[in-house]
């Protein structure tokens, strides 16, 4: 399977028994209908089994959190997202200047 | 338009002999038209504009304790035979449009905070209310009148709403991740049902999410207590021009008293659809905080922020698919972002009630 952004072959993951295609030279991930869902679900499970941790102090050299977010806001970066690198959207030149 | 852009450049000329020939149309919609003539600008304001609102908005932006905040309109205004009001102003430099990631962003914050600390009693009054939440509905309201006009237009109306139910409309999965399908949609052409029926999905979302807010955010009634502070009530970054090196805001035609909460809202609101760059909307928001803006907290800046933010990605989101419908086109990047943040936020506010 190819990477629908820059075509370079995908690689299968294994993530908690979920399958996952990961692009050998984007680092971007597809994911199967259901999937994200499987994901989702597993995180929660973890999130009730562990008391949430304190925020670690970020390592030196390691990207800088991202500022507070709503509950509703999207993934930072998308999901083909490299950290310290901010996806340029088409369109959104246009609407920066548009009320 | 033609006539709007003569009828400016006559009024420039009569008012200012030799401020420059040639007119250039800056801006045309339907909320105002703005000419250039050399170093003057002329804007001719909506035929519905409010006059006595108007006026005391443009005594705001004259106001010294506005100077270096606002622009000041010069002296001189007129009216169009048709009765729309005309305003004048100097020139200055407005962002680079193709060079987005140059843009003054601790600028742009630093501006918001000094307005909004501009103590109301300071200014010559009534001052009207701003406008923001007034325009989020107009939008909404738009997009409702494009989605009925859409369903009235085509033989294949009772369709439309048929095949967008049990998840079987390819419009959006509520998450940027593609999950199969999504990829393959085609750009639609309202002449088809299949396109009439992802526009009336997406505008079911977008009025999900509107449904939600509450009854101020939504333009019906003020919010809170207590009068609220100057705001500009439609700031973006078409908002800030250049003026000997300094940058100041433009447009007051929305401005007025309000929770300066809404100009940080529409950033904030492209910040959490995951456009903004997280580093740009830092910039922003530590300037405005630097220069004692009221509005962003001192910490986490979203119980502030957040149905402002939800207001603003509606109305965006409602006017990118008017705007994509009239001119037959599919949603752009951005645009798609918009929606699912619009997604997001319905789920959200249905969850917890």
């Amino acid at each position: 399977m190819q990477c629908p952004k820059c075509h370079a072959p995908m690689h299968t993951y294994n993530r908690n028994g979920v399958q996952i295609e990961q692009c050998s030279g984007c680092r971007g991930i597809f994911l199967d209908y259901g999937e994200l869902e499987s994901l989702t679900r597993l995180e929660s499970q973890w999130n009730q089994q562990v008391p949430p941790a304190p925020p670690a102090p970020p390592a030196p050299g390691a990207p800088q959190a991202y500022p507070a977010a709503p509950a509703w806001g999207a993934q930072h970066g998308g999901h083909h997202g490299h950290h310290g690198h901010h996806k340029h959207h088409r369109g959104f030149g246009h609407m920066l200047f548009s009320s | 338009m033609s006539t709007t852009r003569a009828q400016l450049a006559d009024a420039v000329s009569r008012i200012r002999p030799g401020a420059g020939d040639e007119a250039a149309v800056l801006a045309d919609r339907a909320d105002g038209t703005v000419v250039r003539c050399g170093a003057v600008v002329a804007k001719a304001h909506a035929p519905d504009a409010d006059q006595v609102a108007l006026a005391a908005r443009l005594r705001v932006a004259a106001h010294p304790r506005c100077a270096g905040i606002l622009l000041a309109p010069l002296a001189e205004a007129d009216t169009l035979a048709d009765g729309r009001q005309i305003t004048l102003w100097t020139y200055g430099e407005p962002v680079a449009p193709d060079e987005p990631e140059a843009a003054p962003w601790a600028e742009a914050g630093a501006l918001l905070a000094r307005l909004h600390t501009v103590p109301p009693t300071a200014l010559p009054g009534p001052l009207p209310s701003m406008r923001g939440p007034a325009k989020a509905a107009r939008a909404v309201a738009r997009l409702r009148a494009t989605v009925t006009a859409a369903a009235d237009a085509g033989p294949a109306a009772a369709e439309a709403g048929a095949g967008t139910e049990a998840g079987a409309t390819p419009v959006r999965t509520g998450t940027p991740v593609r999950t199969g399908i999504a990829a393959t949609t085609g750009p639609p052409a309202l002449t088809t049902s299949a396109a009439r029926s992802q526009l009336a999905a997406a505008a079911r979302e977008v009025g999900r999410a509107w449904a939600g807010l509450p009854g101020w955010a939504r333009g019906e009634g003020r919010a809170g207590a207590g009068p609220g502070a100057l705001c500009h009530g439609d700031f973006h970054l078409g908002q800030l021009v250049r003026h000997h090196g300094r940058w100041l805001l433009i447009d007051v035609d929305d401005l007025g008293l309000g929770d300066p909460a809404w100009d940080l809202a529409r950033p904030a609101a492209w910040y959490a659809a995951g456009l903004l760059a997280p580093e740009d909307w830092a910039r922003f928001l530590g300037a405005y905080r630097a220069e004692g803006g009221p509005a962003a907290g001192s910490d986490d800046p979203w119980p502030r922020l957040d149905v402002p933010a939800r207001a603003l990605t509606v109305q965006t989101a409602a006017l990118a698919l008017a705007k994509a419908a009239a001119a037959r086109r599919a949603l752009d990047e951005a645009e798609e972002a918009m929606v699912d943040a619009c997604v997001r936020i319905a789920r959200l506010s249905e969850a917890v009630g």
